[in-house]
């Protein structure tokens, strides 16, 4: 009975300092106006525009969207899944680059380890590569639904080009991507497809010797793809993604319905 | 019916009420409804021949009096005004609740209407009031109902907020893509051959799955063809140059059928030579049937196995 009335206490203690420290002056310092966080939230149209407008992620979108837009079967979110795995993906590979590193003699050994005495590595290195693999499908069916849309007609022309680049810089990251594991499967892949970027016309060995760092695939090959992998091409890829993003927006947000 | 606001109703009472010299109040009943209106409200001019009203004949006479006379036009159906200009028809069926009919016991109709006229007449027309200097008299004409001042051209479409219908529609789909993701990786081993060996040549040799496609041409094509020229003269600079090429405005699909047919083209074939360089390819790239000789593609090596 005595421990039951001081269990009670206890509770009702945490709930008056968990009310006490949403009314604190930090707490409010830390959310902007309309933060469903803060305290007295309420669903009112003008507090569902401040959620959108005063959060740094998501005033990516628009405070309101057509309807159909927001019927799944219409877009099926594929560009968005495409940004979320790309997300995903940067995230598994810094946890991945903290146990690798890019050396002929190390890459292999490293991975290995990795899938056999790292907690939860195996599982982040498949998330890792089915991820890029659903990557690579998604960033296609949606170029395929923006077609069938034709959502690339004026005023979007040019972010249609700039989503073929997304897809080309998409394409490069999974290709580069996968030499690094340096078995067997990854090495004569490479080497198939530098193969085929050496039959470009006139320049096609110089355009191999830049890609692989020597005249076949090497340890410099394995160093240029890795930073090619984990540093260059995100960078650009971010880059043209914003533009993407923003474009989408200044170019009449979604597109209409059929 | 515009709802005049009061204050303007009061202003232009007022106004009148000072032009005809009567009294505010009534003029203010009769905006209302609540006095009988003005002669404008009075029948139609084919009235009065038409019917037979029992007062009719003599009822109607033309006042000389001519602004002040405008008062009480009757609206009463029997009162059969002649079609004269408002403010000099006055109306002798002056309802009961006419104000100015003073003693309005029943008595014939042409001695009321002089009475009536007589007590027009005789009622005094407001002195014109002490304008101060400098200030213009003004008088309100008609209430205007107020439009917006900006013109809007686009016209509404019909949209939702984005929180929380869309985000809930992104957050449910992001949800689900990374349970199947996580499921698949507890599942599905990611491929790890063997150490890197130059001097072991796997037979075949793929690319990645996405590649297979154009390692399928070229099987079939010259390497600069295959390799170079398709990939990026076609499918690089040809896809961006899509938007440029298609002027055609429409997006319904009716109207884009040759557009549709060939990037389904594209579609179908670019997906059937990537199963084929997946599945249907085996040592020294010949062709092989997966359900005969097994998979020869090391991505799906360790989780697809029809043996």
């Amino acid at each position: 009975m005595a421990n039951g009335l001081a269990r009670l206490k206890v509770k009702e203690r945490v709930e008056e300092a968990a009310d006490a420290f949403r009314r604190s002056s930090f707490w409010e310092s830390i959310f902007r106006p309309g933060s469903p966080f803060k305290r007295g939230y309420s669903d009112s149209p003008r507090n569902r525009s401040y959620v959108i407008m005063n959060n740094v992620l998501y005033h990516l979108h628009p405070v309101k969207v057509k309807r159909h837009a927001v019927r799944l079967s219409y877009t099926l979110c594929l560009g968005g899944l495409s940004f979320f795995l790309f997300i995903l993906l940067t995230i598994t590979g810094i946890f991945l680059m903290f146990y690798y590193r890019p050396t002929a003699p190390a890459a292999y050994i490293d991975v290995e380890a990795l899938s056999t005495s790292v907690a939860f590595g195996s599982l982040v290195r498949n998330l890792h590569r089915w991820g890029a693999h659903f990557m690579v499908l998604t960033v296609f069916l949606h170029m395929s639904r923006v077609f069938y849309h034709g959502a690339y007609k004026p005023p979007r022309e040019f972010n249609w080009v700039i989503g073929v680049v997304l897809l080309l810089l998409t394409l490069l990251l999974s290709f580069t991507g996968y030499l690094l594991p340096w078995d067997q499967l990854a090495l004569w892949a490479v080497t198939v497809g530098t193969n085929m970027a050496g039959f470009t016309p006139m320049f096609g060995n110089q355009v191999k010797f830049a890609l692989l760092g020597g005249i076949e695939v090497t340890g410099n090959t394995l160093l240029r793809f890795y930073v090619l992998h984990v540093l260059f091409l995100p960078f650009v890829i971010v880059i043209f993604m914003a533009v993407h993003f923003w474009r989408v927006r200044k170019d009449g947000g979604i597109s209409g319905p059929l | 019916m515009v709802e005049i606001p009061e204050h303007l109703l009061l202003r232009s009472a007022e106004a009148k009420a000072k032009a005809l010299g009567i009294p505010v109040e009534q003029v203010l009943a009769e905006m209302r409804g609540e006095a009988p209106p003005v002669a404008p409200a009075a029948p139609p001019p084919s009235a009065p021949p038409s019917d037979p009203a029992p007062t009719a004949p003599t009822a109607t006479t033309e006042s000389p009096a001519a602004p002040v006379a405008e008062t009480p036009a009757s609206p009463s159906p029997p009162a059969p005004t002649p079609p004269a200009p408002e403010t000099t028809t006055v109306s002798v069926e002056t309802p009961p609740t006419e104000p100015l009919t003073a003693p309005s016991s029943p008595p014939p109709p042409a001695s009321e209407n002089g009475e009536r006229a007589t007590q027009v007449t005789l009622r005094p027309v407001a002195p014109p009031e002490e304008i101060p200097e400098g200030v213009r008299p003004q008088r309100l004409l008609t209430v205007v109902k107020a439009k917006a001042i900006q013109q809007v051209k686009a016209t509404p479409t019909d949209k939702v907020n984005t929180w929380p219908h869309l985000m809930i529609a992104e957050f449910s789909a992001l949800m689900v893509v990374t349970a199947v993701l996580i499921v698949i990786s507890v599942i599905l081993q990611a491929p790890l051959l063997e150490l890197a060996n130059f001097n072991a040549t796997p037979n075949p040799s793929k690319a990645p799955w996405y590649f297979l496609g154009l390692q399928e041409l070229l099987s079939y094509y010259d390497p600069q063809i295959a390799g170079v020229i398709i990939p990026t003269i076609t499918g690089l600079l040809g896809f961006m140059a899509i938007p440029y090429v298609d002027r055609n405005p429409s997006t319904k699909p009716s109207d884009r059928k040759f557009a549709i047919m060939l990037f389904t083209l594209f579609l179908t074939g670019s997906a059937t030579l990537t199963l084929i360089g997946t599945l249907f390819r085996g040592p020294g790239f010949n062709f092989t049937y997966p359900w005969a000789d097994g998979i020869w593609f090391d991505d799906l090596k360790d989780w697809v196995h029809f043996e």
